[in-house]
């Protein structure tokens, strides 16, 4: 990768592929038959009521969940789902969490530095460049050898996804990144999620800001009950979605207006 | 109350508070060692030996330590293993300490959310430098009240060691009751000469408490 801040988009390329996976705790069955393919460079939104598998679908992703049925496959290789394995790819597939994932006893450096440095074992000060470029990008470098409590909620989203990021990671997940921050720190979050999608950031997100999915999916995959009700480009899905299911959930998701 | 009593039993308290000093520092230091060990064993479930940890854990707690000093003291050299009494306390006081603080670490551990294992494992750490990382010091900050109360507690039990007559304080105390018949003097030397020790050691523990919170999570 020449320029670390352009993902490329070179050809077609499948970076993902899941067939036919299925998860399910005990009797209950969680996703049903999902597949579906994830060209490099694109970014997926997975929609859906809450309950629909989102989450679990994607935690799936990076082996975070065990699968019953069906088989993940990351750059044309399908995984054998062991944990050497995951742990390998991890380290190629970056995740953001709703909250609370950056460690509370390293400061915002070592936290960013432990990846690429104990599981990559990059050298320290090559690291350390990189991730001072980040957190300039990101306007957080004043707080490098701050503790995550001190910072507010938006920031340390923003942190969670420079320390994904420093592991120079092809596919990026986001399992609802934003669902537990104040309104006002929303914004800061999305708008470094859509500066990635624009440097073709493979990606893949959990989101209910219908807004920001709007503008950042090139394909929605609309899920209910554990299955794919609908598959879209972005555009189309929010303009004229095909199921009822999904218009009556885009209903759902729209901002309270005035006229009735 | 006679002054002349109690500078006369000064010598032989002075000894006795020496030996319940290390005895405790000793039980407390191989109980800590002991405890993390066991909690480590049984919260990453290493096979077979998680099993034997929980019933040793189970055992030691559920049955009083003079009934086990007995045990160890009486009932050990009836199948050849004669050891001396202060040994016998070392032993006792550790392995029951062990099975109380191992239940403090434990419950150190189970208060890290989820999350922080889950985000450990989504940067590729490996289990052990997850553990190293991750909940190791973030376990240990969350169990330092409850192994300062444990210790507290250890400190208070090696009175217990009177039955097997290793001469600490209550057992120094006890005999100089009965040769003398100075309840009043004895028992005052006794309450202060554990105030002594105890009560700086729940000072200490208190602030350290504190310090390693604000060292941890800041707060």
């Amino acid at each position: 990768m020449a320029d670390p801040n352009n993902f490329g988009p070179n050809d077609d390329e499948i970076l993902l592929s899941v067939q036919h996976l299925k998860k399910s705790y005990g009797n209950h069955e969680v996703l049903k038959d999902i597949s579906f393919d994830v060209p490099r460079g694109k970014v997926f939104v997975l929609l859906g009521p809450s309950g629909s598998g989102k989450s679990t679908l994607i935690r799936c992703l990076n082996g975070l969940e065990t699968i019953q049925g069906g088989t993940i496959a990351f750059k044309g290789k399908p995984i054998d789902g062991t944990e050497k394995t995951w742990r390998r790819l991890r380290t190629e597939i970056g995740m953001v969490f709703q909250s609370y994932d950056l460690f509370p006893n390293l400061t915002v450096a070592q936290n960013i530095l432990l990846g690429p440095t104990k599981v990559q074992k990059r050298p320290k000060d090559e690291v350390e460049r990189q991730m001072d470029k980040l957190l300039a990008d990101v306007q957080l470098s004043e707080y490098k050898n701050a503790y995550p409590r001190e910072l507010s909620g938006g920031q340390k989203q923003r942190i969670a996804i420079v320390r994904a990021l420093t592991m120079n990671p092809e596919l990026m997940l986001f399992d609802e990144v934003t669902a537990s921050l104040d309104p006002e720190m929303v914004r800061e979050v999305l708008e470094l999620m859509l500066g990635l999608a624009e440097h073709h950031m493979t990606m893949i997100v959990v989101t209910h800001e219908m807004e920001f999915a709007r503008r950042v999916a090139d394909t929605v995959l609309f899920l209910e009950n554990g299955v794919i009700l609908e598959r879209q480009s972005g555009h189309d899905f929010f303009t004229h979605p095909e199921t009822d299911r999904a218009k009556a959930f885009l209903d759902s998701m729209a901002p309270i207006s005035d006229e009735e | 109350m006679s002054w002349q009593v109690i500078q006369q039993a000064l010598p032989l308290f002075r000894k006795a508070f020496v030996l319940t000093l290390e005895l405790s520092a000793i039980g407390v230091v191989l109980a800590t060692i002991l405890g993390l060990v066991i909690a480590l064993v049984r919260e990453y479930k290493v096979p077979v030996f998680s099993q034997i940890c929980a019933t040793f854990e189970e055992l030691l707690r559920n049955t009083p330590l003079l009934i086990q000093l007995f045990f160890l003291y009486y009932g050990f050299p009836s199948i050849g293993i004669k050891l001396s009494a202060q040994a016998c306390a070392i032993i006792g006081i550790s392995l029951l300490g062990a099975a109380y603080m191992s239940g403090a670490f434990r419950g150190g551990f189970s208060g890290i959310p989820t999350i922080q294992v889950e985000s450990a494992k989504a940067l590729g750490l490996s289990p052990l430098q997850m553990i190293r990382h991750v909940t190791l010091p973030q376990g240990l900050t969350r169990s330092v009240p409850a192994v300062a109360a444990n210790a507290i507690f250890l400190v208070k039990e090696t009175s217990v060691f009177t039955v097997i007559a290793v001469p600490e304080l209550t057992n120094t105390a006890r005999d100089l009751i009965g040769m003398y018949y100075r309840t009043d003097e004895y028992l005052l030397m006794l309450v202060v000469a554990y105030a002594i020790i105890l009560i700086p050691l729940s000072v200490v523990l208190t602030l350290l408490e504190r310090r390693v919170r604000r060292g941890t999570f800041g707060d």
